[in-house]
């Protein structure tokens, strides 16, 4: 298979991704979504790391997973801090940083 | 050759089918499983890239520990089926759709009309140990230990970050909530033992 392929199919899954971080409603899906746009940029650095067969873009790989497991922990907790404070599980009633 | 072709489309469109079900899917269980499919997919990819490693941290790391995390909060918060019809008077629900067509066309062109003609080949040559863990724990160690160690620290401040937010605070929530100096003085106010109840 041509790399373009990949990079196609990576640029597909990032705007699925981004249509769904916009248009959705429950910041749990929202992260999901965000999920989606991580791992259609992971897709595209491996595809590149294979067509310049330099292992670099495996690393740089591997770093955006650690950052995205990081903003799930984080995000989930602020769903679950929410969720305690009786708050509205809805990304539009959310907009004040006060809560 | 062919199969390899066979391969790239099943686990592209299983890949595709999992982002949809994400987006479209009402439930929020539901769109942690279509993920899960999702990623499982994307391991496959990340095979047929030759990313040994990647596609199995992938399916450790994110099918199976992250995606338990989601598991865990949409059981505690209850994920009830959400209204997916455009709110009224909402802007984003329906231009969201609209801008991301338009960034799919724009980043098509861009890939397709790149001067990088390596894109229409198979990748460069390369050695039996391409994304092996051992090359990939090699490069980690040697060249990119400082960010190795950075990330480990970014990790740890995310996990007591968590901690801190979700942790049950007594007393903060709720006015009514006063821990009185005869509860205090029955010794086992705000213990371990009355956290376990």
């Amino acid at each position: 298979m041509d790399i373009a392929w990949f990079v196609v199919l990576s640029a597909f899954i990032f705007c699925i991704g981004a249509a769904g971080v916009l248009t959705r409603r429950s910041p749990l899906v929202v992260l999901l979504c965000l999920e989606l746009m991580l791992n259609a940029g992971n897709l595209a650095l491996i595809a590149f790391a294979r067509m310049v067969g330099n292992q670099e873009g495996h690393v740089f790989a591997l770093i955006v997973m650690v950052i995205a497991a990081c903003e799930v922990v984080i995000g989930l907790g602020i769903i679950v801090a929410m969720y305690r404070r009786r708050l509205p599980i809805d990304v539009d009633s959310m907009s004040e940083l006060r809560g | 050759m062919l199969f390899e072709q066979l391969l790239f489309f099943v686990a592209g469109g299983g890949a595709v089918a999992g982002a949809l079900g994400v987006v479209l899917l009402r439930n929020p269980f539901f769109s942690v499983l279509a993920l899960v499919a999702h990623l499982i997919s994307l391991a496959v990819l990340f095979l047929l890239l030759s990313a040994a490693f990647l596609a199995a941290a992938q399916v450790v790391v994110y099918a199976g520990a992250v995606m338990v995390l989601y598991v865990f909060v949409v059981a505690y918060i209850g994920g009830a089926d959400e209204d997916l019809r455009p709110r009224a008077g909402g802007v984003a629900a329906v231009l969201g759709p609209v801008f991301a067509v338009v960034l799919l066309v724009e980043l098509t062109i861009a890939i397709v009309g790149s001067s990088l003609s390596a894109l229409d080949t198979r990748g460069a040559e390369i050695g039996a140990g391409f994304g092996s863990p051992g090359e990939i724990g090699a490069l980690l160690l040697n060249r990119f230990l400082i960010v190795f160690e950075a990330a480990s620290f970014l990790l740890l401040i995310a996990a007591i970050g968590a901690v801190v937010l979700a942790a049950k605070r007594r007393g903060l929530d709720d006015p009514d909530d006063v821990i009185s100096v005869a509860e205090l003085a029955r010794g086992d106010v705000g213990t371990q033992k009355e956290a376990i109840g």
